[in-house]
C-alpha cells in the first residue's frame, strides 16, 4: 500500500511568531478543575505536583503548566470536555466525572507550585508538558516521566541523556500515587537545567 | 542603587539585537520566525529561559504530534462576543477580529480552541495585579473564546484595547494589543501570542515585540484594517490570519 503523498510546508505561510503570555492571563486561561485530569475519585489517581523555578531559584509564580497525554487504554485521540460550561451563566463548571480528555491546565500559585490529578498513559511513561509564563518569549515542552511507569528504561529520549540530565525528566516518588515534578526553567548552580524538547 | 533603566537603554539594546540578526542572515543563517528566549530588552527573560540548547526529538510516535480536542461543551455563545458579556455597553472603539487559521502546509485548523484576553479601552485588565490607574470597566472583561469552523475562521466581537504602562525600564508602554492563545491538530503547535494594531507609534519602543527580530516575522503579528469587515453604524474590522508552527510529522495526520 502507498503512502498518500502529503503537502509539505508552504514557502508562503511562514509561522505567525510566538511572543509572552505575559502577567495578566489569570482571568482568562486557567479555568475550574484544570488539574483535575483523572474522573473524580478514580482509584489509580496519581497527583504530579512541583515548583516551577528561575535562574537564580526562585520560584515562578506566574507560569501556566499544560498538560497532554494518552488515555489509560493508550488512546490519543482526546475529548472535548476540559473546559466544560454552564449553558446558563457560562461559568466553568468542572469535568463530568466520566471521561478522559488527556488535557490538562493549571497556574503557578504564589510560591510557584502546580498540580495536577491523573491517570498514569497507556503506551508510554510519559505526560507532556508546556510552560508559558511572564519572561518566556516562547513556550517551552518537557516531558514529566513517572518513576514507576513500564517502558522507563527502554525509552529512547531517556536513555540518550547523561545520566544528570535524564533525572531531570524522571519524577520523585513521594508518598504512594505522589509524583514531584520540579521545573527549572534555566540552571542555578548546582541545580541542573529541566531539559526542554523541540519538536522540530 | 542601580540607575533605572531609560527607554534609550532599551532602545539602544534593541537595535543592538538587531544587528546582531541582520548578520546573523548575511552570514547565510536561516531565518528566525520566532523571538529568542533569551532577549535582555524583555528584562524577564533574563532568568528565564534555558542556557542549554533544546533537545530534538523526531520521534514519529511521540505524543506531543497529537493532541487535545474542544466542543461544544467548551465554549458557549457569548465568549466571542466580548461586548455582550455584561448588562451593558463597554466603552471604546467597538471591532470585529477575524482571520484563518492554517497550518503550515496551507490546510485550515478547523474546529479548535481559539483564546483571547485584552486590556479594556482605557489599557486596564480586570486583574487585581493590575494597578495601571486607569478605569476599570464594569461592562468589559476582556475574555474571549470560539472554536474555529470548517474554513479554520474564528472570529471576535470587542473593543479596541488601550495601550498600558508597564515596569520594564522607565517610560515603559505596551503598543495595544489583544492576546492569543490557539491550539492546532498536534500539542506540538501550540501557540501563544499578541496581535497588534496598524500604524501604533509605540512599535519601536516595545521589547516584547521587537524580541521577533525577523522584520517579516514581525510585521506578521501586526492585523489589517479591512473597510469590508467593517459594519455601518457598528463596528470596525480587522483582519489577522494565522499560520501553526509545528513539526512535519503532523502534516500526516489527516482531518480534525
Ligand atoms: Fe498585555
Amino acid at each position: 500500500m502507498s503512502r498518500p503523498t502529503l503537502p509539505g510546508p508552504r514557502a508562503d505561510l511562514a509561522p505567525t511568531p510566538s511572543q509572552t503570555v505575559g502577567p495578566f492571563y489569570g482571568y482568562a486561561l486557567p479555568f475550574l478543575g484544570g488539574g483535575d485530569i483523572a474522573p473524580a475519585g478514580h482509584p489509580e489517581t496519581v497527583t504530579l505536583h512541583g515548583y516551577v523555578l528561575d535562574g537564580a531559584g526562585t520560584p515562578v509564580p506566574d507560569a501556566v503548566i499544560e498538560v497532554w497525554q494518552p488515555a489509560p487504554d493508550g488512546s490519543r485521540d482526546g475529548a472535548p470536555g476540559s473546559m466544560r460550561r454552564d449553558p446558563v451563566d457560562g461559568a466553568f463548571i468542572g469535568r463530568n466525572g466520566l471521561v478522559f480528555t488527556g488535557f490538562g491546565r493549571v497556574d503557578t500559585d504564589a510560591d510557584g507550585h502546580f498540580a495536577v490529578r491523573t491517570l498514569p498513559p497507556g503506551g508510554v511513561p510519559y505526560v507532556s508538558l508546556a510552560v508559558f509564563a511572564r519572561g518566556l518569549l516562547h513556550h517551552l515542552y518537557t516531558r514529566a516521566y513517572l518513576h514507576d511507569a513500564s517502558g522507563l528504561t527502554t525509552d529512547p529520549l531517556l536513555a540518550a541523556l547523561p545520566a544528570e540530565r535524564r533525572a531531570t525528566l524522571v519524577t520523585t516518588p513521594e508518598r504512594a500515587g505522589v509524583h514531584r515534578f520540579d521545573i527549572r526553567l534555566q540552571g542555578d548552580a548546582p541545580h541542573e537545567e529541566t531539559v526542554f524538547l523541540d519538536f522540530g | 542603587m542601580t540607575t533605572p533603566l531609560t527607554q534609550g537603554d532599551i532602545t539602544a539594546e534593541i537595535h543592538e539585537a538587531h544587528q546582531r540578526y541582520a548578520g546573523h542572515l548575511t552570514a547565510g543563517g536561516p531565518v528566525r520566525p520566532h523571538p529568542d528566549r533569551d532577549y535582555a530588552p524583555y528584562r524577564s527573560s533574563v532568568l528565564r529561559h534555558p542556557k542549554r540548547p533544546l533537545l530534538p526529538t523526531g520521534d514519529p510516535e511521540a505524543v506531543e504530534l497529537t493532541g487535545p480536542v474542544f466542543g461544544v461543551t467548551d465554549v458557549t455563545e457569548l465568549d466571542s462576543d466580548l461586548v455582550r458579556q455584561h448588562p451593558g455597553e463597554p466603552l471604546g472603539e467597538r471591532i470585529t477580529v477575524t482571520g484563518r487559521v492554517l497550518d503550515r502546509s496551507g490546510r485550515p485548523v478547523r474546529g479548535q480552541l481559539v483564546e483571547i484576553w485584552q486590556a479594556n479601552a482605557s489599557g486596564r485588565y480586570a486583574h487585581q495585579r493590575d494597578q495601571h490607574p486607569a478605569p476599570l470597566d464594569p461592562n468589559f472583561t476582556g475574555v474571549g473564546r470560539c472554536l474555529t469552523d470548517d474554513q479554520g475562521v474564528y472570529s471576535f466581537v470587542t473593543v479596541k484595547p488601550g495601550a498600558y504602562p508597564w515596569r520594564n525600564h522607565t517610560n515603559a508602554w505596551r503598543p495595544a494589543h489583544i492576546h492569543f492563545s490557539l491550539f492546532g491538530s498536534a500539542f506540538a503547535q501550540r501557540l501563544i501570542t499578541q496581535m497588534y494594531f496598524p500604524g501604533d507609534p509605540l512599535f519601536a519602543y516595545d521589547p516584547i515585540l521587537q524580541s521577533v527580530t525577523d522584520d517579516a516575522a514581525r510585521d506578521r503579528l501586526v492585523a489589517t484594517y479591512d473597510h469590508d469587515l467593517s459594519t455601518p453604524e457598528w463596528s470596525l474590522g480587522y483582519r489577522w490570519d494565522i499560520v501553526l508552527d509545528g513539526p512535519s510529522a503532523t502534516w500526516i495526520e489527516e482531518g480534525r
